[in-house]
């Protein structure tokens, strides 16, 4: 998926160097998701793959096709959700139906059964701002689902919830995924989020992002048994899970270290 | 829902209820005629220069029956109002496109905003001569001065709500496979629509203002017109008649405008 991806961005006539020979491919159906300390690039990988940024150099393909701007194939899912106000929860859902002209029937059908999925009965014609944020973000991951697309982006989708919120909206991604596999890249700071969603993780380092490196995850999952954990808490318990956890914590440390004084240089260049 | 409830709720606290704004306006309005009626009543002031309450409520009642200046007052305030739609519908349909498109494109905003910034300082009354001199007594002169006023705030309004169009909309509609048509309906116009909308109000109130303005010179019937037809027979009670139409009409348009104001805010989530 990403080759020998380069992002520089140019801050006061200074090139800043965002993201430098990141490779790495997403499976079919696979969910990958990346961690990384705030400001290395994890956000630009993302954008990149949607078709809302584009490489400096290097390439960046969804199946064969390089990417060249955005398209339903890949839904984005927003931290700040990005519903549109002034559309119903069953409008917001069935926005990309329209836009790909489905009949209002088949579309009410399709918007149904996901309103149903996501839990939001009752809410079909309430507007986006009267929901909690943990329902708005229902709604902005049934709407990218009702596409049916082929890969889904998540950037740091719930970090504007609350701690409990969040675990909830963890448990429900993990089922529906486990329902309805996608490939899926997921932006993400926490690394319990990562370690308990993802297959795999793609570790940044501090801006230049660069791999530090890519964990396996699924085999660990599928030889440890976690799915038959239904809660995370009893999951995030587990001795292979704290592993995980604290090697990843320990990669990021690494780097942020090595990379302090740097970091301050460049603040105040 | 509950969080809409929380936040009026909060809201409460410091600001009156609706019954206690309501108590609070009618009390000064009492109170102004109250003091108006004293004033006039009390022989300190002849009443040619200012004519009390209820003589302005009898002449009111008596140019409702009785023609004067060719028409009914309620008939001028038809031919008022229709000026002011007309000029004020023409000032919306070209004005909020334009500062849409400004806000949009930066090269219309670069070739449209020198012209429009020069223009716009210029008073809708300072447009009179030109509307008498192109139009003499038809339509086309009081429109010209209505719309001279009522243009600038859609412009500005709809330039300022097109610019303040968060990027993650327009991003997660790209996303969801809307086209450029699509993404200016359903969500550029939408989006800047609150802000758009409060430009109509300040707009409208430009308008009406304006328009009384060209009625005073060059037309023949409307509350302005009454209004000078008055001045020139010496009968104060008309003038201030005419006057309060023009207080009521105008109050009339603002409310009416200011509940679609608060509507759009409300669906929108605005904070008002």
């Amino acid at each position: 998926m990403f080759t020998n991806v380069k992002r520089t961005f140019r801050r006061r006539d200074q090139e800043v160097l965002a993201l430098d020979d990141v490779s790495f491919e997403v499976g079919e159906k696979e969910f990958v998701a990346i961690v990384g300390p705030s400001g290395c690039g994890k956000t630009t990988l993302l954008r990149m793959a949607a078709g809302l940024d584009f490489p400096t150099s290097g390439s960046v393909r969804v199946g064969d096709r390089e990417v060249s701007g955005p398209g339903p194939d890949r839904a984005v899912v927003f931290q700040q959700f990005a519903l549109f106000p002034w559309k119903t929860v069953e409008e917001n859902i069935g926005f990309g139906l329209r836009c790909r002209g489905m009949d209002a029937d088949a579309r009410s059908r399709i918007v149904a059964s996901y309103v149903e999925l996501m839990g939001l009965q009752g809410y079909e014609r309430a507007y986006p701002q009267q929901l909690s944020g943990g329902m708005q973000q229902r709604v902005a991951i049934a709407r990218s689902y009702a596409l049916d697309p082929d890969v889904l982006l998540m950037d740091e989708p719930f970090g504007a919830l609350d701690a409990q919120t969040r675990v909830v909206m963890q448990e429900e991604l993990i089922k529906l995924c486990r329902v309805n596999p996608r490939t899926a890249l997921f932006i993400t700071h926490s690394v319990e989020e990562a370690v308990y969603l993802a297959d795999r993780v793609v570790v940044l380092t501090r801006r230049p992002g660069r791999i530090r490196e890519i964990l396996d995850i699924a085999s660990v999952r599928r030889r440890e048994g976690w799915d038959t954990h239904d809660r995370i808490e009893e999951v995030m318990d587990l001795e292979s899970f704290v592993h995980l956890r604290t090697r990843i914590w320990r990669l990021l440390r690494e780097r942020q270290e090595d990379a302090a004084p740097a970091g301050i240089a460049v603040k105040s260049a | 829902m509950a969080r809409l409830g929380a936040r009026s709720s909060a809201r409460s606290k410091g600001v009156p209820s609706g019954s206690e704004l309501f108590a609070l306006s009618t009390l000064g309005l009492l109170a102004f005629f109250a003091v108006w009626y004293g004033v006039a009543s009390s022989g300190w002031v002849p009443s040619r220069f200012l004519p009390g309450p209820v003589v302005i409520a009898d002449t009111i009642a008596r140019l409702s029956d009785h023609p004067y200046a060719g028409y009914t007052i309620e008939a001028h305030t038809v031919a008022s109002l229709q000026r002011f739609g007309l000029g004020f519908g023409l000032a919306v349909v070209l004005g909020v496109p334009l500062g849409l498109l400004m806000g949009w494109y930066r090269w219309v905003d670069d070739v449209v905003a020198p012209l429009f910034e020069s223009v716009r300082f210029i008073a809708p009354i300072a447009w009179v001569p030109f509307a008498a001199l192109w139009f003499g007594t038809g339509i086309g002169g009081p429109i010209l001065i209505i719309f001279s006023g009522a243009f600038p705030p859609c412009v500005i309004n709809a330039y300022r709500g097109a610019r303040q169009v968060d990027t993650v909309f327009v991003e997660a509609a790209q996303t969801l496979g809307a086209g450029g048509l699509r993404i200016i309906t359903e969500v550029l116009v939408p989006a800047a629509l609150p802000s758009i909308v409060a430009g109509l109000r300040v707009s409208a109130g430009l308008g009406w203002q304006s328009l009384i303005g060209a009625e005073l010179i060059v037309v023949s019937s409307g509350v302005g017109y009454l209004m000078v037809q008055g001045q020139t027979s010496l009968q104060t009670p008309i003038v201030m008649s005419a006057m309060v139409a023009i207080g009521v009409v105008g109050f009339v348009i603002d409310v009416a405008l200011r509940a679609l104001e608060s509507a759009v805010q409300r669906s929108w989530g605005v904070e008002p």
